[in-house]
């Protein structure tokens, strides 16, 4: 009979294989949610990791532009442009390192050498060859980038060094090479 | 074509031309609706457009701009917005007659007239879903979306150019600073249009057709979506070249187009050209001009507007209503507004305050 009882006990357990207590359920709760925040937090991290990848395959930021007799003056020179986004203008007194990114929303514009102006395709600001804004919606003239002779007479364009003219930066040192020849 | 239609068609690309073009048509034919939505008159304008589009397509450069497959979808925006436009003016004439003559307008004498929502609009509804995905697969195949060059930091293609229904947006960004025509003023379109049924509570005009009734309302929304959106549109595809400079549809988009457009900002005109003085150093007495410009038309101009023109709209909608509506009002007319001086006087900002970036 009781060996019955028992049997019949054991038969009906499946059917309510988890009875917690309301302690019980929200610790398993609590579980939960530490488990799912421990993975999204992961994925989070993954993701972030993500933006800073082991190995950057973008051009130096500092690099040699050749000899100053190699240029002629009063001519942009587009050699570095499509490497290093530089442009390096010539001018009587000396050389000066031109940014090619548009200070309106970041196109590159063009160097029209009969206009003498850059003129950019997406919304038609237009800049002198000091690279100050004279027509279209660009709010400000483009940047300059760090300009020196290097210890081997090499001209060195530094783009960490930044110049900007409506910050009255043009005038600092490192903005213009000075070079008469 | 003959070449003296194409240099009149190019003569009015000029921008100046060509934007109070649009905006005369648009009001003239809300005013001489009454002749201009005859069926018959209707039909020879849109037959006279589709003509000269076809006829159009006869010049190489017209052609190479109106057959590239991205802007094909611009011609059958074109025929339905005229359709759909002058449907509703149409409607809208026949039911003012209607109701000064105190009968029941067009849509109420078919609001008795009831069908079953199966199977007859059902069925319209599949018989269309079939009709345009037949369009869309046919289209699809037999217009190849251009594939262009890989992307390349330092090229930008001249033009640059936005998909075409963005045109409106990126011409925005021509006469306004990045800040203001691609964050504030899309967001005030967005937010402005959700805002119209709690400006705009007058019952009339709803379920029916009618302009006597609601001339404000109705030329406001199509001097926006007409004039603001579609015309912007077309003057983005057919009139901007390289260099985003201004091209007549006809005319050779030649790279080496001289415009010299030296911008002038007001301070400048003001103290410079006004004045003969040079532009003060300190940017608040500087930008003055721009500034007490700006605050009277956001600040006194309403209150103007309120004492005269929209005297009675001020009566019935009341302050807050008002306020709102005059405010959203005033934000849609600068746009118009700035590249009319911009191409005018060659006006660049009304503000001009470089040292924060508040450029307007």
């Amino acid at each position: 009979m009781a060996k019955a009882e028992e049997q019949a006990r054991e038969n009906e357990e499946p059917l309510h294989p988890y009875k917690p207590s309301r302690r019980g359920f929200f610790s398993v709760l609590g579980l939960g949610w530490v488990a799912f925040t421990g993975a999204s937090a992961g994925l989070l991290a993954g993701m972030v990791r993500f933006l800073f990848p082991n190995v950057l395959y973008e051009p130096v930021q500092t690099f040699r532009a050749g000899y100053p007799s190699e240029y002629a003056v009063d001519v942009v020179d587009e050699r570095f442009k499509a490497k290093y986004g530089v442009w390096i203008v010539r001018i009587k007194d000396g050389f000066y390192a031109l940014s090619t990114v548009c200070t309106h929303l970041g196109c590159t514009p063009n160097w029209l050498a009969a206009d003498r102006k850059f003129k950019c395709p997406c919304h038609g600001s237009g800049f002198v060859m000091s690279g100050v804004n004279v027509e279209g919606p660009a709010p400000r003239p483009l940047e300059r980038f760090g300009i020196e002779l290097g210890p081997d007479g090499q001209i060195v364009i530094d783009k960490t060094r930044v110049f900007r003219q409506e910050k009255g930066q043009w005038g600092l040192p490192g903005s213009f090479l000075e070079y008469t020849a | 074509m003959p070449e003296s239609i194409k240099s009149i068609a190019n003569a009015l690309g000029d921008p100046r031309l060509y934007f109070l073009l649009t905006v005369g048509l648009l009001f003239s034919y809300y005013g001489f609706r009454k002749t201009l939505t005859k069926p018959a008159v209707f039909a020879g304008f849109m037959a006279g457009g589709v003509l000269f589009f076809f006829a159009g397509l006869s010049d190489h450069n017209f052609a190479l701009i109106a057959l590239k497959p991205d802007n094909v979808p611009i011609a059958f925006m074109l025929v339905l917005v005229a359709f759909f436009t002058w449907l509703s003016l149409r409607r809208a004439v026949i039911n003012d007659e209607l109701r000064k003559r105190g009968e029941p307008n067009l849509e109420e004498q078919v609001a008795r007239q009831k069908v079953f929502t199966w199977p007859d609009l059902v069925f319209s509804e599949l018989i269309c879903l079939l009709v345009v995905g037949v369009i869309l697969v046919v289209w699809s195949i037999y217009l190849k979306a251009p594939l262009e060059e890989p992307a390349a930091p330092a090229v930008s293609p001249n033009p640059a150019k936005a998909p075409w229904y963005f045109l409106g947006l990126q011409e925005m960004l021509v006469y306004f600073d990045p800040w203001l025509a691609g964050v504030v003023f899309p967001s005030l379109i967005i937010v402005g249009l959700q805002a119209i049924p709690y400006i705009d509570r007058n019952p009339k005009g709803n379920g029916y057709y009618t302009f006597e009734e609601r001339p404000f309302a109705i030329l406001t929304f199509q001097f926006g979506f007409i004039v603001l959106w579609v015309s912007l549109v077309i003057l983005g595809t057919f009139l901007r070249g390289p260099n985003w400079a201004f091209f007549g549809p006809f005319e050779y988009w030649n790279p080496g187009k001289l415009e010299p457009l030296i911008n002038v900002d007001l301070s400048e005109l003001f103290w410079v050209y006004g004045l003969r003085q040079p532009l003060p150093d300190f940017w608040l007495i500087r930008e003055l001009p721009g500034i007490l410009l700006l605050l009277a038309y956001f600040g006194i101009l309403p209150i103007v507007l309120a004492k005269t023109v929209f005297r009675r709209m001020y009566i019935e909608i009341g302050f807050a209503r008002y306020q709102v509506m005059s405010q959203l009002f005033l934000f849609m007319a600068l746009l118009p507004i700035k590249m009319l001086l911009r191409w005018a006087f060659n006006l660049k900002y009304l503000v001009h305050i470089n040292e924060f970036f508040l450029n307007i």
